[in-house]
């Protein structure tokens, strides 16, 4: 049944390390280990089949309305995507960086890592947030605030405005599903962290640690097919 | 039928259900076994709900101007039948009962690899079920289970979002347990059990968590684009902003195609385990029965539009998908005539539970060929929209994975349970329903030859011989599903104490006590033996 | 109450074909059904058990057995789907010098236009023998034209064109029903097809509400809502010239070439900037919300009239710049 657990001091952690977390229905942790793997690859082949759906229609109809996507995507702008890029980068190094701190037992290490995530994914969602104020002031929210004027309409009139709102939905449907993904990382992250700090994780069991980074790595890579496909079309070079 | 004897809790040794009391113990827990029956009982309420939709379906359709309901109401009682069945009953059925009951057991384990993701899924499960519960009570939804884009998104006034945002819930549900069991399978065997010493059920739970984990995602991301299109009223899907509403239909179905194999491959599975049983013999062609499974369940992606074939795409477009659906017939077929040969030379019992296998063979027989029309061009065009479809659909989830889930329940219930149920009244009972299923649903064979589309709340005069005769076989087949309910629960009180092995069965579960402990087996088994060790040189002697 | 029916007229020129690939499948399927029958109900009494002890041999299997019965319905499979593509190709090209008739799909009625402008709701007039071809779109959501006794169906579609074409072959009245959901009224959204002898036919065109034909509407439509400034028939205008253009291949912008179809000349006039003619410039302005589906049609119908007219020679000055 569910119950909450108590803390490990860090002399019983030693003790009992090849007992520490194990789960009754399996042998050893190594099994555990390698069973919770499987799963977040598992699990991650089924948001690769969701996010792929959405990659599809995208596709499909950038392949349609090219212009007008172009011109949509010359509206975005590109520093503050590359800007995310390289801090989503940096974060999957810092994450992968926890990995290995609590491989080693190096508990500072591990917490010292996992706010340095924290803080690069809070960049991340601060930049996008300042992104999507932006696409207010500038009236290109379909469906909200749908009304381009002036220089923005300039750019995105020529490939057909209703094509243009098209490549709007797009883009806040796609980056808004980044993002929410975004959010439910930096929450696995602050459970994490929480662990962390009540020493639950030891050389032998960091399995939680290892799942989550392999999700955040995901997200990751999401964004780098998301980042060309949106920010890059719009032939400004 | 045998003497009721109730046996008082005091003296019943220890086991899963009376381990721990109260509601906390329940809703809180993590042994499969109670997760198994918590989806039972949430199973069981959708399909008394879906099943009463029908019930009103079929009295409007004695009239052919209506008998009882506005063409509005009927709209949405042919939708939210059409929902509930689909993803609140068929898809978790087998997979969330008997698969979550049996698949450690089966594997000689004592839980799945992630309990807790277990419990999750039922609790997702039932988030869903409310909102489209929510959907169904304030108002309804009238788009077909189907959600066809521009009507569901742009046109109708009814609860699209609530109930998109109900099925895309319970799709996680879904994607959940199919992780759960993949994982499972692969890391948990019990030692000396290997892949091709595996029950076919196990393989059948193993094919179609495949298909949960890659498919679902796809019908989660169609719901969230029709939804976003639905509340600001945009065009994703409809051509005002150059959407394709095609494109919808290719997402849609991408998913609900091989959502059918969802809904029969465990029923399969359940089939091949109660044919070896009651024939005490191996099912014929054990690895052939395996790539079979495998088979359907890959093939199965790439069939999908099939139900696209008059909606103007190109012809080439129907070449395809004409060519792959008549070729994922084939390993369907290899199956039944694996299971009939199974017969052969075998020792037959008539216990209830062979009773639906054997009339799951023959129902999925003539659905799955009656689907030879559909995937045929030519006949398509004219068959594609009506009662013909209707039909050919009802027989193979209906005749087919509705019999196999309730053979199924039949033939674990002692393990589950640790009761037997009155078997007389059980055989009455299926032969009830398959009686009553076929009054139901062969007339609307002729009804779509004959040309009556479907999801017409009233219809052409000439029509009404047919449907007359359909809602005479509805009543007759709820009737039979009623009796089930009664002895099944009345056993649950009054039936006799089952022992560890009542049918003489292989297969470890048949080897630990009914019901069995929490945590499954006393030790964990060392396998030895291949499966369906039925044969006399073989038998380890129960 | 009618009697039981178990038969459809067969009242186009393929319901004969469709209905003998019907049948042969349906023989397919009662064989196959009763040979598991029959085996299984034989097996079941041949086999039963006899005493509660009874352990059967093993038999693991027979891998010419299943290779036989894979064989066979494959074959058999193969033969349907041979079959009935056939079937399916020759009937998806229209025979040429059809009648054309414009139908259009609203929630909940057919609004169906001869091309002699004659119209009609809920119901089509055809003359008996003749091959009609309807080109069909949708003003809301997905409809679906279906006539069982002719054995055709196609769904209908906003936003573009889908078209199915039959030859009647008896004279008589026959269903015509919606077959694709389409919200409250889907049920009532049927009609008939008439089918009339040649000259009933003729007489029912002259006697009928005459409009005038599409083709004379559309042109009074190209003068009104300003093609013609543009469009002029020399080619020295703004836009190209119309002449001899439907039908045929036109270059476009970027080296590629399109067939100029009904889809096209619909695209050119709802979203011009989707495709350009070779040598000139994106300035057409759009015409969506301007007209009717209705009008798109007599529109086409005008530019197809002038599809077989020569195209007048350059003008000899370069530049339409």
């Amino acid at each position: 049944m569910l119950r909450r657990r108590p803390a490990v001091t860090d002399a019983e952690a030693q003790a009992h390390s090849e007992h520490v977390g194990l789960m009754h229905q399996f042998e050893d942790l190594d099994q555990q280990l390698d069973t919770d793997t499987l799963g977040i690859w598992v699990f991650l082949v089924t948001e690769i089949m969701f996010f792929g759906g959405m990659f599809t229609a995208y596709v499909l109809y950038r392949g349609l309305y090219f212009m007008a996507f172009e011109g949509g995507s010359r509206i975005l702008d590109v520093r503050l995507g590359a800007t995310n890029t390289a801090v989503l980068i940096a974060s999957s190094l810092t994450m992968v960086l926890s990995v290995r701190a609590a491989q080693t037992g190096n508990r500072r290490a591990l917490i010292g890592f996992l706010i340095a995530t924290m803080i690069l994914g809070s960049v991340f969602l601060g930049i996008k947030g300042f992104e999507y104020h932006q696409k207010f002031v500038e009236h290109v929210v379909p469906g909200l605030d749908w009304a381009p004027e002036g220089a923005t309409l300039a750019h995105i009139a020529p490939g057909g405005l209703g094509h243009a709102q098209m490549f709007f939905i797009f883009y806040f449907a796609m980056t808004g599903l980044h993002a929410i993904h975004m959010i439910i990382g930096m929450g696995l992250l602050l459970w994490l962290l929480v662990r962390a700090y009540r020493n639950r994780f030891t050389p032998h069991y960091f399995a939680p640690v290892e799942v989550v980074a392999l999700y955040w790595h995901f997200v990751d890579i999401v964004w780098i097919f998301l980042f060309p496909l949106l920010y890059l079309i719009g032939g400004r070079y | 039928m045998s003497t009721a004897t109730h046996v008082p809790r005091v003296h019943a040794p220890r086991n899963y259900l009376n381990a721990d009391y109260g509601w906390k113990s329940w809703l809180f827990t993590l042994d499969h076994k109670r997760i198994a029956l918590l989806y039972l009982v949430s199973i069981t309420f959708f399909f008394v709900v879906g099943g009463f939709f029908a019930m009103l379906m079929r009295i409007q359709l004695i009239e052919p101007s209506g008998a009882i309901v506005q063409p509005e109401t009927y709209n949405k009682l042919f939708t939210l039948h059409g929902i509930i069945m689909v993803f609140f009953f068929l898809i978790p059925s087998i997979p969330a009962v008997l698969g979550n009951f049996l698949v450690p057991l089966m594997i000689g384990a004592r839980d799945l690899a992630f309990p807790k993701l277990n419990l999750l899924s039922w609790y997702i499960y039932i988030l869903g079920g409310m909102f489209t519960l929510y959907s169904a009570l304030a108002g309804g939804v009238d788009t077909g289970w189907t959600f066809y884009t521009p009507y569901s998104s742009l046109y109708s006034n009814t609860q699209v979002t609530a109930v998109a945002i109900g099925v895309f819930i319970t799709g996680f549900s879904s994607i959940l347990t199919g992780l759960n069991f993949i994982v499972t399978i692969h890391k948990m065997r019990a030692p000396g059990l290997t892949w091709f010493r595996l029950p076919l059920f196990i393989w059948a739970m193993y094919a179609t968590s495949v298909i949960m984990v890659l498919g679902t995602p796809v019908l989660a991301i169609t719901l969230f684009l029709l939804a976003l299109e639905h509340l600001l009223h945009v065009g994703i899907f409809s051509p005002s902003l150059g959407g394709d509403p095609l494109l919808f239909q290719h997402l849609f179905w991408f998913y609900s195609h091989p959502a059918v194999y969802i809904m029969i491959l465990p029923a399969m599975g359940v089939v091949s385990e109660i044919i070896a049983c009651f024939s005490r013999k191996r099912i014929f062609g054990y690895k052939i029965v395996c790539f079979s499974t495998i088979a359907i369940a890959v093939l199965g992606f790439f069939v999908w539009g099939h139900h696209m074939f008059v909606t103007g795409q190109s012809i080439y477009e129907g070449l395809i998908f004409s060519l792959l659906s008549f070729l994922v017939a084939i390993p369907s077929a290899i199956k039944v005539f694996n299971w009939t040969a199974t017969l052969y030379k075998g020792s037959i019992s008539y216990d209830a539970p062979m009773l639906y296998a054997l009339g799951f063979i023959g129902l999925f027989t003539m659905g799955g060929l009656t689907g030879l029309f559909l995937a045929s061009l030519a006949t398509d065009v004219h068959l594609n929209g009506t009662y013909f479809v209707v039909a050919h659909f009802h027989y193979i989830m209906v005749g087919g994975a509705v019999m196999g889930y309730l053979g199924g329940l039949h033939f674990w219930w002692p393990k589950i349970t640790g009761r037997k149920y009155p078997n007389g009244w059980a055989m009455i009972a299926a032969a009830v329903i398959f009686i009553g299923f076929n009054l139901t649903f062969f007339p609307q064979f002729v009804l779509g030859y004959l040309g009556m589309p479907r999801r017409y709340a009233f219809y052409p005069a000439e029509f009404q011989v047919l449907n007359v005769m359909s809602s005479a076989g509805a009543t007759v087949m709820g009737v039979g599903y009623l009796i089930p309910l009664i002895y099944l629960i009345w056993s649950m009180r009054y039936g006799p104490p089952a022992e560890e092995n009542p049918w003489g069965a292989t297969g470890l579960e048949w080897k630990t006590a009914s019901p069995p402990p929490t945590d499954n087996f006393k030790e964990i088994p060392i396998v030895t033996e291949e499966a369906y060790a039925y044969a006399p040189e073989e038998a380890s002697g129960d | 109450m009618h009697g039981l029916p178990f038969q459809l007229a067969q009242a186009s020129t393929i319901a004969r074909s469709v209905d003998q690939l019907y049948y042969f499948i349906m023989v397919v399927t009662l064989f196959f059904t009763a040979l598991i029958f029959l085996t299984i109900f034989y097996f079941m009494i041949k086999y039963r058990r006899r005493s509660p002890d009874e352990r059967p041999k093993a038999i693991e299997g027979n891998i010419p057995l299943e290779i036989f019965w894979t064989a066979v319905p494959t074959l058999i499979v193969a033969v349907i789907f041979v079959w009935s593509s056939t079937l399916y190709f020759r009937n998806s090209e229209p025979p040429k010098g059809s009648m054309e008739v414009f139908v259009t799909g609203k929630q909940w009625m057919w609004k169906i236009e001869h091309s002699g402008g004659q119209r009609e709701i809920n119901a089509l007039h055809v003359p008996l023998g003749r091959p009609v071809k309807l080109t069909m779109t949708s003003e809301d959501v997905i409809h679906d034209f279906y006539v069982p006794a002719f054995r055709v169906k196609k769904d209908v579609l906003p936003g573009r064109y889908t078209s199915l074409w039959f030859t009647a072959t008896k004279v008589g009245t026959y269903h015509l029903f919606c077959g694709q959901y389409c919200g409250a009224f889907h049920a009532g959204m049927i009609g008939s097809v008439i089918v009339l002898k040649p000259d009933d036919y003729e007489r029912w065109l002259a006697g009928g509400t005459q409009g005038e034909s599409m083709e004379a509407a559309g042109e009074k439509l190209f003068q009104s809502n300003g093609c013609v400034t543009c469009h002029l028939a020399d080619g020295s205008g703004v836009g190209p010239s119309l002449l001899g253009v439907y039908g045929h291949s036109v270059k476009l912008n970027g080296g590629t070439s399109v067939t100029a179809d009904d889809a096209y000349v619909r695209e050119s006039i709802l979203n011009p900037r989707a495709k350009i003619v070779a040598g000139y410039t994106p300035v057409m302005p759009t015409f969506q919300g301007q007209l009717t589906e209705a009008q798109i049609g007599d529109l086409i119908a005008y530019v197809r009239s002038l599809g077989n007219a020569q195209p007048k020679p350059k003008p000899k000055e370069e530049g339409k710049q």
